[in-house]
């Protein structure tokens, strides 16, 4: 449980920590909350030449809404996400989620950009980004550029940020009367990776039947991912058993669970099915203002 | 079996090694140690404060607890140098001038520790948990320490002693104890 | 005149003081000066052979030592160790390695870091050989033999029976009904919060002191000075506070042998600390038993006869720890709470590559794998004959008058009132409602379950004449001193890892005494100081230590008698022990306390009298003792998920006389806890490669304040007569009657769909994949 020997970096300003990520060309890794880098440093399945900390740049950690979107910074905990009245009531499906991730002391530590940015399947907040259209602003050496969620996820641990690059925002569409949102995850036991998770947002039009709908699946496939024909299908319908039906039947078949300790994967298939009706029906009770 | 020679002097080729100055319980300590050491080793080596415990090595068990900032967080998780200029309170830090704090004190009443390993780290979280929240359900204080694990006590008399320190914290002569 | 802190009081614990202030000593927190680290490379393979194992680079990391290996252990005869059952096991290899997981060289370094440094730099050549996981195959014609080293040739370890084999045979033959079921219980390991782990130190005198995680002190002081070749008065075992041992902490694991070894050869004093993933896959587990089952009985319920047969997988080599004559414990206690009049069991210990043991988790010997069994097999059997699983139970328990019962398998089970424990359970839940509301629920397919488990367990070993643990024979003991001030000090053979004998030690003796329990001050686990007694696990210590503790303080009464009556000049045959004092016959002003007659044992005792106040007593159990009780389990369950919530759990337990009511719940609730833990969430398995799936606690998953249920309580009281003062003992009895419970509330929940047993853990997609298969889903 001893992490093997590092250097160690702690920059002021994003720009500082972007040049040593760039200087040691992919050796070196972000500390934000290190709830999961840690672990695998401890356990020595990965071993940095460096670590930067990011956690002493000021204004990392925010969550504001302005005009157009609801922005939260990276190094924003997750419990921060639980704590606030904001993200409560205009954005339930990240309550939800941020509720079930780890435990309650992870959740101090740990930050709403790790979550979002290692690239683990079986990470619970990547999915919502899919279903809620997120796009991540990121530094680089050249600059910043803005990735939609949905051409983040490559691999499994294979994102589209490069290892000179640092997360440093995280901009969802701000919050629209007629959306309602939810995050449903099964799991083992409380605190446990999930054995599936689903991710659902809708927005309804003034009659009701749905004007765009984001659907993504947690640790189902290499990645989180977003079920684009189950969201089609969506779109015009009815609220309701019908149309929720089908799409769970669509998100369903885009996946492709590994049998393991969470169960085999004929179940975890069936239980997508489960969870998505779940969360559409939820996302759609407080889309008309139900909770 | 081969041995080496006892090194007289700390060989410069270990390390790197960073200053850390952290508050710990009120008083400011500090100490060089290296980038990769833990705080729980922080604390239990270089400060022989070893009312903190270890009880796994994957972040699950949360027998490490302590309070950085307030916050209840996993000390095996954290560096040593990530708690360079912050606040620690540990174990060791509830009672005040000989006084034991509710937490303890209910934690004696109710019958919620046996082996005691996991009890500090259950005892930290618990004063975070009722700072934020103290008023709360049963179910609200389950799922506060459910990153806490204990083999012992099936759990029971832990709520209730969480519900001891709360009543007595909330009461007139306990209100307002930190 | 009752006394502060006598039998049955809740008096807080005396060692809560420290353990809230975090000033509790546990192994990891002792530190010597000079200390140094040792942490151990372990095999990725369960199977192979050692071509070399390349150690300069890890000599070169800073810090480094030295490193031990298994050819510098052979050239001290220490390669091999006796395990508890007389097999022998590894300390380090020196050809081969048996298990993932196993030490294979031992590093030493001035730190901590530098030690886990050392362990990477190791380069071990390893030649992967055939793997052996599954026993049954092991006991195929064919298979790799994996202990070349056995006289016999064979990967049968031993095979073990009891009872009358014919006459069960026929019994089952001419019984109306007759139902089997094939039950598997996994692996778990006990994953007590605290790790095992030791510091070893020699002085100057060359005496070695080991502080050490374990439960039974005297007996490892005794197997270091067999094995280690050290004179048994210059080795000093301490074992401190421990944090949670369940039977975890009884064997002799590698690192405490090579911690030692270290030290020796270091001039230092060595600390081992292992990791929590070492302790999982490495250090003794629990259970692993495949268990066929057979029970018979007329048609209308009258129980006949009841056949088992096991395979007990060990691991590569027998490190269980058990008493020398049975090495599938007290397994044999399966007959549980009836009278069958025809049993047999049979048992074959299997090797395979995996870790050895076989330890107990929380449950005697083999206790929890004999109760889930019969209780499992009952509510099959009720099933079958279309009766209620609690009118089956009632209408055959052994009779209250029937006691003390003699088993069809050879155990005397000192008092016992089944049906009274099962009523009481039954009331406190309302089990006529839930019947109902079961049938209501059905109608609409809503699944809901009630699962009984009415178990009898055995433990207190045991007498001289069939216990002993490597020829030690399981007596225990107490050694009481009074002083002159009336305060006293007693220590025990035993080893509190929380059960707070502290505490409840010092009630026995303050009933006994009649001293205020605040003033007995109680010592366990320093060998130096302590009498030997075969140590903690097994629920023991209450069942024959604290019988000690009773016969000892009578023993000094019986001195203190003759002090009163020197003191009020009359005849010892005049006093009467009353009130808690010796009071002459008819005359209660005129009496004598303890204190008083203390006080005078040093400065006014009889003439021809030896001066001082105190007695030893080494406990020789006449039986074992038999606590029982009955639990009610009510589950819901998810149709969608094949999640099981549990809604109530009630247990009723008997343990006889409670010496203290807050403690004695509060185990109950612990083992109940870790009975939940196997019957739905704790399991170990090996691929077909022998790596371990589930080794961390990232996915060994124990219960968390959130699955564990608000468990409820009860108790009756029926104490055992054998007993000084009718205690028998309670630590393990919830988690040797929880999981059948469980288990059978689950399976209760499913019955209609025609389902008669699920093997534990009941994860949910053991239970979707039935409701999937019936189309109930």
């Amino acid at each position: 449980m001893i992490p093997p020997r590092f250097e160690y970096y702690a920059p002021s300003s994003v720009d500082e920590a972007v040049q040593i990520l760039d200087r040691f060309g992919g050796e070196a890794k972000v500390l934000a909350g290190g709830q999961s880098l840690l672990p695998v440093m401890k356990l020595r399945l990965a071993e940095p030449r460096a670590l930067v900390d990011i956690n002493r740049i000021p204004d990392l950690a925010h969550i504001r809404e302005d005009g157009k979107s609801l922005r939260i910074g990276a190094t924003t905990r997750t419990n921060d996400l639980n704590d606030s009245e904001l993200i409560h009531t205009r954005y339930p499906i990240l309550s939800d989620a941020a509720h079930e991730i780890a435990d309650p002391l992870v959740r101090n530590m740990g930050t709403v950009g790790g979550n979002v940015s290692h690239g683990d399947p079986a990470n619970d907040l990547p999915a919502c980004m899919l279903a809620l259209g997120a796009h991540f602003v990121v530094r680089g050496p050249k600059g910043s550029r803005t990735i939609p969620a949905h051409e983040f996820y490559q691999d499994t641990f294979v994102t589209a940020l490069q290892s000179n690059e640092l997360l440093m925002e995280i901009e969802i569409p701000k919050a629209r009367p007629g959306q309602g949102n939810a995050y449903m995850k099964l799991e083992k036991r409380i605190g446990d990776f999930p054995i599936v998770g689903v991710a659902a947002n809708l927005v309804l039009t003034g009659k009701g039947t749905i004007e765009s709908a984001g659907l993504a699946l947690t640790a189902v496939g290499p990645t989180a991912l977003k079920a684009t024909e189950a969201e089609r299908h969506l779109v015009g319908k009815t609220p309701g058993d019908a149309a929720f039906q089908r799409a769970a039947e669509l998100a369903q078949g885009i996946t492709s669970p590994i049998s393991d300790l969470r169960g085999p994967a004929e179940y975890k298939r069936a239980m997508v099915r489960v969870l998505a009706l779940r969360a559409l029906h939820r996302a759609s009770a407080r889309a008309r203002g139900g909770a | 079996m081969v041995l080496a020679e006892m090194p007289s002097a700390v060989d410069d080729e270990t390390g790197p090694f960073v200053n850390v100055h952290v508050t710990v319980n009120g008083a400011p300590r500090s100490a060089t140690v290296e980038t990769r050491t833990l705080l729980v080793h922080f604390l239990r080596e270089n400060l022989s404060l070893t009312g903190t415990h270890i009880g796994c090595d994957t972040t699950n068990c949360g027998a490490c607890t302590i309070l950085l900032d307030g916050k209840a967080v996993k000390s095996c998780t954290v560096l040593a140098v990530q708690a360079d200029g912050r606040q620690v309170r540990t174990v060791e830090g509830l009672e005040t001038d000989g006084k034991l704090h509710p937490i303890q004190e209910g934690f004696i009443e109710e019958h919620g520790l046996q082996c005691g390993f996991c009890t500090p780290g259950m005892m930290m979280c618990s004063v975070a948990f009722l700072q934020k929240n103290p008023h709360p359900t049963e179910e609200q204080i389950r799922r506060a320490i459910s990153g806490n694990l204990c083999r012992c006590t099936g759990y029971v008399n832990i709520v209730k002693a969480i519900q001891y320190a709360a009543n007595k914290m909330a009461g007139p002569s306990g209100g307002g104890r930190p | 005149m009752t006394v502060h802190g006598g039998i049955g009081q809740s008096v807080k614990r005396k060692e809560d003081a420290r353990f809230v202030r975090g000033k509790g000593t546990y192994v990891d927190d002792v530190k010597l000066p000079g200390m140094l680290y040792l942490d151990i490379v372990r095999s990725p393979y369960a199977h192979a052979r050692i071509r070399h194992i390349n150690i300069e680079k890890a000599m070169k990391v800073p810090g480094v030592l030295a490193v031990i290996r298994g050819k510098d252990l052979e050239a001290a005869n220490l390669a091999w160790m006796p395990t508890l059952m007389s097999d022998k096991q590894m300390v380090l290899p020196v050809e081969r390695v048996m298990y993932q997981s196993q030490e294979v060289a031992a590093v030493v370094a001035d730190s901590r870091y530098a030690a886990a440094d050392g362990v990477a730099a190791v380069e071990v050549e390893y030649e992967p050989l055939p793997v052996v996981i599954d026993p049954m195959k092991a006991l195929e014609p064919g298979a790799p033999i994996l202990r070349p080293d056995r006289k016999e040739q064979t990967n049968r370890i031993w095979h073990w029976e009891v009872g009358d084999r014919e006459g069960t045979d026929k019994a089952l033959k001419e019984s109306d009904v007759v139902v089997r079921e094939n039950i598997y219980l996994p692996r778990i390991h006990v994953a007590s919060i605290e790790t095992c782990g030791c510091v070893a130190s020699f002085d100057s005198m060359g005496k070695l002191t080991v502080w050490m995680t374990t439960q039974a002190p005297h007996a490892i002081r005794t197997v270091f000075a067999l094995v280690a070749g050290l004179p048994e008065q210059k080795i000093r075992v301490i074992s401190p506070d421990i944090g949670g041992g369940f039977g975890g902490k009884v064997p002799v694991y590698p690192g405490y042998v090579l911690a030692v070894v270290a030290a020796l050869k270091t001039g230092h004093p060595v600390k081992w600390i292992e990791d929590r993933s070492e302790n999982i896959q490495a250090d003794s587990f629990a259970r692993d038993y495949h268990i066929s089952a057979e029970i018979g009985a007329t048609k209308d319920g009258k129980l006949t006869a009841l056949r088992v047969k096991t395979i007990a997988d060990h691991g590569y080599t027998d490190a269980a720890a058990n008493p020398s004559k049975f090495p599938a414990g007290l397994f044999h206690i399966v007959t549980g709470s009836y009278p069958f009049e025809k049993a047999h069991v049979e048992v074959d210990g299997v090797y395979t590559n995996k870790p050895p043991g076989g330890i107990a988790y929380r449950c005697s010997f083999r206790v929890t794998e004999a109760a889930f069994t019969i209780e499992r097999i009952m509510d099959s059997l009720a099933r079958k004959l279309g009766m209620d699983p609690a009118e089956l139970r009632m209408k055959n328990f052994i009779p209250p008058e029937a006691f003390p019962f003699k088993s069809a398998l050879g155990w005397e089970y000192d008092s016992g009132n089944y049906g009274a424990a099962l009523r009481k359970a039954m009331d406190i839940v309302d089990y006529d409602a839930l019947r109902k509301e079961q049938a209501e629920k059905r109608k609409r397919g809503d699944l809901m379950g009630i699962g009984i488990s009415s178990f009898t367990e055995i433990v207190g070993a045991g007498p001289s004449k069939t216990f002993d643990i490597l020829g030690l024979k399981m007596f225990d003991s107490c050694e009481i001193r009074i002083h002159p001030t009336g305060k006293v000090i007693a220590r025990f053979g035993t080893k509190s890892q929380g059960q707070g004998h502290e505490t409840t030690y010092a009630q026995i003796l303050a009933e006994e005494l009649g001293i205020s329990s605040e003033d007995i001050a109680i010592e366990e686990g320093d060998t130096d100081t302590a009498p030997y007694g075969l140590g903690t696990y097994a629920s023991r210590s209450t069942p024959v230590a604290g019988a000690a503790a009773s016969i000892a303080a009578r023993k000094i009464r019986d001195k203190a008698q003759k002090i009163a009556a020197h003191l009020l000049e009359v005849s010892p045959d005049d006093l009467e022990w009353k009130d808690h004092k010796f009071q002459v016959k008819g005359v209660p002003d005129k009496a004598k306390t303890m204190a008083e007659i203390a006080f005078a044992a040093y400065t006014n005792h009889p003439p021809g009298m030896e001066a001082g106040l105190e007695a030893v007593d080494y406990y020789d159990p006449p039986n074992l003792t038999y606590p029982f009780g009955s639990y009610i389990c009510v589950v819901d369950i998810d149709k969608e998920t094949g999640q099981v919530h549990i809604r109530r759990f009630v247990a009723v337990d008997d343990c006889g006389t409670i010496i203290n009511p807050m403690i004695v719940e509060g185990q109950i609730h612990g083992g109940l806890t870790m009975g939940l833990a196997p019957a739905l969430l704790e399991e170990i398995h090996y691929d077909e490669n022998g790596n371990i799936l589930g080794g961390t606690f990232m996915d060994y998953l124990l219960p968390t304040a959130v699955e564990t249920p608000k468990w409820e309580t009860a108790k009756t009281t029926t104490p055992s007569p054998h007993h000084p003062i009718g205690a028998k003992g309670v630590g393990e009895s919830a988690t040797v009657g929880a999981p059948a419970a469980i288990a059978n509330a689950v399976v209760d929940a499913l019955a209609h769909l025609g389902v008669t047993h699920i093997d534990i853990p009941i994860t949910p997609w053991k239970v979707w994949k039935i409701l999937h298969e019936k189309g109930a889903a």
